[in-house]
């Protein structure tokens, strides 16, 4: 068993609006030091598969089809054995 | 003309687009469940706005897998006529029938207003009836409908006359002012490389009767019907 975690970010082309307004509620704060920020995704998925190499290849798959729109999002994954 | 209304779960333009079908068009029209396999029998598939499995994930993300869009794609190979609104636009984007995909409003507000848009291609079959640069007032109703495309995909929309509709003013100019989401070049709508295939986030289907503020919305389900009747062969009378 492994635990999947998941990062999903948008690609550095595309806009993030809602990233821009998190930085605007920074500053507004008064966390002046920010200067960027991106919003993106983080998903946890339990994967019952004893083999890392088959895990791996079914959470890129999973990723590539749904949790990511490749066209304008990157994704990285984590994969931890678990109990 | 047979039309197939795709509801989903959390589909809910369904009635609107099959009432002005039903009642301003006289077409036949049947609400066709996700879960449904054959289509065989329609003519076109319409896939209408809404929250489709409440936007998890992504807009039209989770949709794309239901069974019934097996079916849909297969229509749209087969060159019979797909038109996603609003959410089923979302969902052709990620289903992969159409380029490019729909984003978070630039402004991130949901906006119900109405907008101009300015027909760019009227040698499609969803547009044929319109005047080359007409200008249609039909509103929108969306969070999500900030078209994007990689600069690769856009030269090609622009080459191949894919793009059906951009916001315009009332004078048919292209401004920012005039962009309610941020679309990329005020995209409103596009086609596939066939042109059987629409998707726009403007809904038609609310701007058909004239008590609702807008007829505009008819010179698109015209075309569509006019055109698939100019494809049936002449029926002999005997």
């Amino acid at each position: 068993m492994f635990l999947a975690k998941v990062y999903v970010t948008l690609k550095p082309l595309v806009n993030d609006p809602q990233g821009i307004a998190i930085l605007g509620g920074l500053h507004n704060m008064g966390y002046k030091s920010v200067e960027g920020v991106r919003a993106g995704k983080y998903l946890e998925l339990h994967i019952n598969e004893t083999d890392k190499a088959k895990a791996e290849k079914v959470v890129t798959e999973m990723a590539q089809k749904l949790l990511a729109n490749v066209v304008i999002e990157d994704f990285r994954f984590e994969l931890d054995p678990i109990q | 003309m047979r039309f197939a209304v795709i509801v989903f779960p959390g589909t809910w333009s369904d009635k609107d687009c099959g009432d002005v079908l039903t009642n301003v068009f006289h077409q036949e029209v049947d609400y066709v469940w996700h879960k449904e396999t054959d289509l065989s029998s329609y003519d076109c598939a319409i896939l209408p706005g809404g929250f489709s499995y409440g936007d998890y994930l992504r807009a039209g993300a989770i949709a794309r897998f239901s069974p019934v869009m097996e079916q849909v794609t297969q229509m749209a190979n087969d060159g019979r006529l797909v038109i996603g609104i609003c959410n089923g636009f979302q969902i052709l984007c990620e289903s992969g029938l159409l380029p490019g995909v729909l984003t978070r409003n630039a402004h991130l507000q949901y906006r119900c207003q109405w907008t101009q848009l300015r027909v760019e291609n009227t040698r499609l079959p969803f547009t044929n009836n319109c005047e080359q640069d007409q200008i249609l007032k039909i509103p929108i109703s969306h969070g999500e409908g900030n078209y994007f495309a990689p600069p690769d995909i856009l030269d090609r929309l622009n080459r191949n006359g894919q793009i059906a509709f951009r916001y315009s003013n009332a004078s048919g100019n292209i401004t920012d002012e005039d962009n309610p989401n941020g679309s990329l070049d005020n995209i409103a709508g596009i086609v596939n490389e066939n042109g059987n295939v629409l998707g726009m986030m403007p809904h038609p289907e609310r701007s058909c009767e004239a008590n609702l503020g807008s007829i505009d919305g008819s010179f698109i389900f015209e075309s569509m019907i006019d055109s698939y009747l100019a494809q049936q062969p002449a029926k002999l009378s005997t």
